[in-house]
């Protein structure tokens, strides 16, 4: 009698889980936290911080597991972000990484992870091919394909230009693939190009290309870039007489307030087109904002909440997988539905967002990004 | 539009003029090649930066107190890195060695202070409107970078040809053992170089942050290369090469970018340095050193 109890006892004893001495889910990100790239991997850092929190608060996942977030800081390096996904992958052992920031760098690091079957999502990757480096890679970030011929085909519209000169920084993924769009956006909507300028990512003069571009008379100035040298671009374009008539619109690296904030007075009217904005009305958007601007003091940007929504996105994916084991977790992703600040979300089956519905254009009033009238 | 790209050339070679003048100091005179002189660029800017939005000072206050500020930078830095190097006569390579970590650390440095944000002069410093003369369209800012340097060159020529000062910095850079010889305090003389050239440099970091609007740590580092282009082209040691080449740089770059393609903007100037070395190395004004054996 008395060992059967015991028996009893200990098997009653083994199903109980300690509340406490769970073990973490630990999530990678490695984004630009320093250097020029800091203004989208900050707010992109503090999306994902918010939404953890908030996952965390909620009891986490798997029954109680919290989410553990590595951050690691590529400073828009290549090779940074290269090593960086490495670490992760191999010493901290992460389930799956959120980042990099940038096309360049994902381009990089991104095999790394195809490698160990790690799936990676890119948050804020928009060049084209993302998604072909393997098929571990995800991608929530819209991609130019998708917004840039909104953006040309609505500033044709409403400004009824015809001829337009093109600028790009040529050293960078992102831009040079964002310039190919650009291009055959423009070719598509019947403008003539006038000109095709390019620059250095780290360039701060522009002062030649411009004056050539304002001596031929165009409607409109195209321009790929990040946000420092596009702000510089910007500036430069009216300092040197370039008419608020003529047109200024480009991708998505000049999805930043801190364009406006470099470019001042000259960014009036500068059109973009972006997946999301903070005027949203709706109320998902609208409890994302406050919750962002009460713990950071500062306003999201589209980086934050596609960062935010992304969490979310995986959080809910290894809820459905039942497990951090990777194929699971890789098809959980597939199947994700999800409901974000950004909208609707689903992936494509090559794991590109699905829906291209919720692109805005947006231009600067004031300096700030607002909807056109 | 050639008076416009012509205009721009003047207002680019100048800041190329003037940050190489300041190397060529330090590289002919101290026979440092001293990668720091890039960071000066940046400390000269963040230090004018915090004078104007901290302080509340005028701006050509704190110009000066941003161009001094960075001298004294300088000045600690040459005593804590290069004068040991100096006292053992160590090769030249060993100070770009030297000055290439220092201005890592140094550069990470600004990043924990700074952080990586950009930051930009209040826009009330400078008049934004551009002012119209016929063709050419000149801001503010393009007005007081060539006015500035037009003053400070002519300041520095005027120093180092016809001052005691300056003859004794000329000794110094021909030789210095001999300089030594006949009484200059040659410790002294090198800190004082260092100072001036650092203050040149601060001083062309402040005018490029008012040009394009931007202050951030790394914004020395273009500078860098084509400083090398510069006073390979104009003669190593020599200031009037450094200017002459400086120009001439700025005119280079801008007229390829305005005339050929913006693609070959960067290749131009490197190029010019290339036909330099092949055809007439020892730059437009650089004495060849013929070796007797």
């Amino acid at each position: 009698m008395k060992p059967a109890i015991y028996l009893a006892l200990a098997a009653a004893l083994a199903f109980v889980q300690p509340a406490f001495s769970q073990e973490t889910v630990k999530v990678g990100s490695i984004e630009g936290l320093s250097g020029p790239i800091a203004k989208y991997g900050v707010p992109i850092r503090h999306g994902i911080e918010l939404a953890t929190d908030e996952v965390n608060s909620k009891g986490g996942v798997l029954g109680g597991r919290k989410i553990e977030m590595i951050f690691e800081d590529s400073a828009g390096q290549k090779d940074q972000a290269l090593n960086a996904m490495k670490k992760l992958l191999a010493r901290d052992r992460v389930i799956a990484v959120i980042g990099p920031t940038l096309s360049n760098e994902m381009f990089a690091a991104g095999p790394a992870a195809v490698e160990r079957q790690i799936p990676a999502i890119g948050t804020s990757t928009t060049a084209d091919g993302i998604t072909d480096i393997g098929e571990w890679i995800f991608r929530t970030a819209m991609p130019e394909a998708d917004v840039i011929p909104v953006t040309v085909a609505t500033v044709k519209k409403r400004y009824g230009i015809k001829r337009v000169a093109l600028m790009y920084s040529n050293d960078d993924a992102f831009t040079k693939s964002g310039f190919d769009i650009m291009k055959a956006a423009v070719e598509k909507q019947g403008l003539e190009i006038a000109t095709i300028e390019s620059f250095s990512t780290k360039d701060t003069d522009f002062s030649a290309q411009l004056t050539k571009i304002k001596g031929l008379n165009v409607d409109a100035i195209g321009v790929s870039a990040l946000a420092e040298a596009g702000a510089g671009v910007v500036l430069q374009a009216r300092q040197l007489g370039i008419a608020p008539s003529v047109v200024m619109f480009g991708g998505n690296g000049f999805n930043s307030p801190k364009v406006a904030e470099i470019a001042g007075k000259a960014a009036e009217g500068f059109m973009v087109g972006t997946p999301w904005f903070i005027g949203k009305k709706d109320p998902l958007n609208q409890q994302f904002v406050a919750a962002y601007k009460q713990k950071f003091n500062e306003e999201p940007d589209q980086f934050a909440a596609q960062a935010y929504d992304t969490l979310f996105i995986l959080a809910e994916a290894i809820e459905r997988a039942g497990t951090t084991e990777n194929i699971k977790l890789r098809e959980a992703l597939l199947k994700t539905d999800h409901k974000g600040v950004l909208g609707p979300f689903r992936f494509t089956p090559h794991r590109d967002p699905a829906s291209t519905e919720g692109v805005v254009v947006l231009a600067v009033k004031n300096g700030k990004f607002d909807t056109l009238d | 539009m050639l008076a416009q790209q012509l205009f721009n050339a003047l207002v680019l070679g100048s800041i190329y003029a003037l940050f190489s003048m300041g190397f060529t100091l330090t590289f002919g005179v101290l026979g440092v090649i001293n990668l720091l002189y890039g960071f000066y660029v940046a400390a000269g800017a963040f230090l004018s930066l915090v004078a104007v939005r901290d302080l509340g000072l005028p701006l050509w206050a704190a110009a000066t107190l941003g161009a001094l500020g960075t001298g004294i930078i300088a000045v600690a830095c040459d005593s804590a890195v290069l004068t040991p190097l100096r006292r053992a006569k160590a090769p030249e390579l060993a100070s770009l060695i030297v000055t290439l970590g220092g201005v890592l650390l140094l550069n990470s440095l600004m990043f924990l202070i700074f952080g990586a944000e950009v930051r930009r002069f209040p826009v009330t410093l400078l008049s934004q409107s551009p002012i119209s003369l016929g063709m050419l369209q000149i801001g503010a800012v393009q007005l007081v970078i060539i006015v500035t340097v037009a003053i400070l060159v002519t300041a520095l020529f005027l120093f180092i040809e016809r001052t005691r000062l300056g003859i004794a910095i000329r000794a110094l850079a021909e030789n210095p053992d001999a300089a030594s010889l006949m009484g200059v305090n040659v410790d002294a003389m090198f800190m004082g170089v260092s100072f001036l050239a650092a203050a040149l440099s601060a001083i062309a970091g402040i005018l490029i942050g008012l040009n394009f609007n931007a202050v951030h740590p790394y914004m020395g580092e273009p500078l860098m290369l084509r400083a090398f282009a510069v006073i390979i082209i104009g003669g190593l040691g020599d200031i009037r090469g450094a200017l002459v080449a400086g120009l001439a740089l700025g005119f280079i770059e801008v007229m390829t970018a305005g005339y050929l393609s913006s693609n070959f903007k960067d290749a131009a100037g490197f190029a010019a340095m290339v036909a330099t070395l092949w055809l007439r190395p020892s730059g437009l004004f650089g004495r060849s050193v013929t070796k007797r054996a």
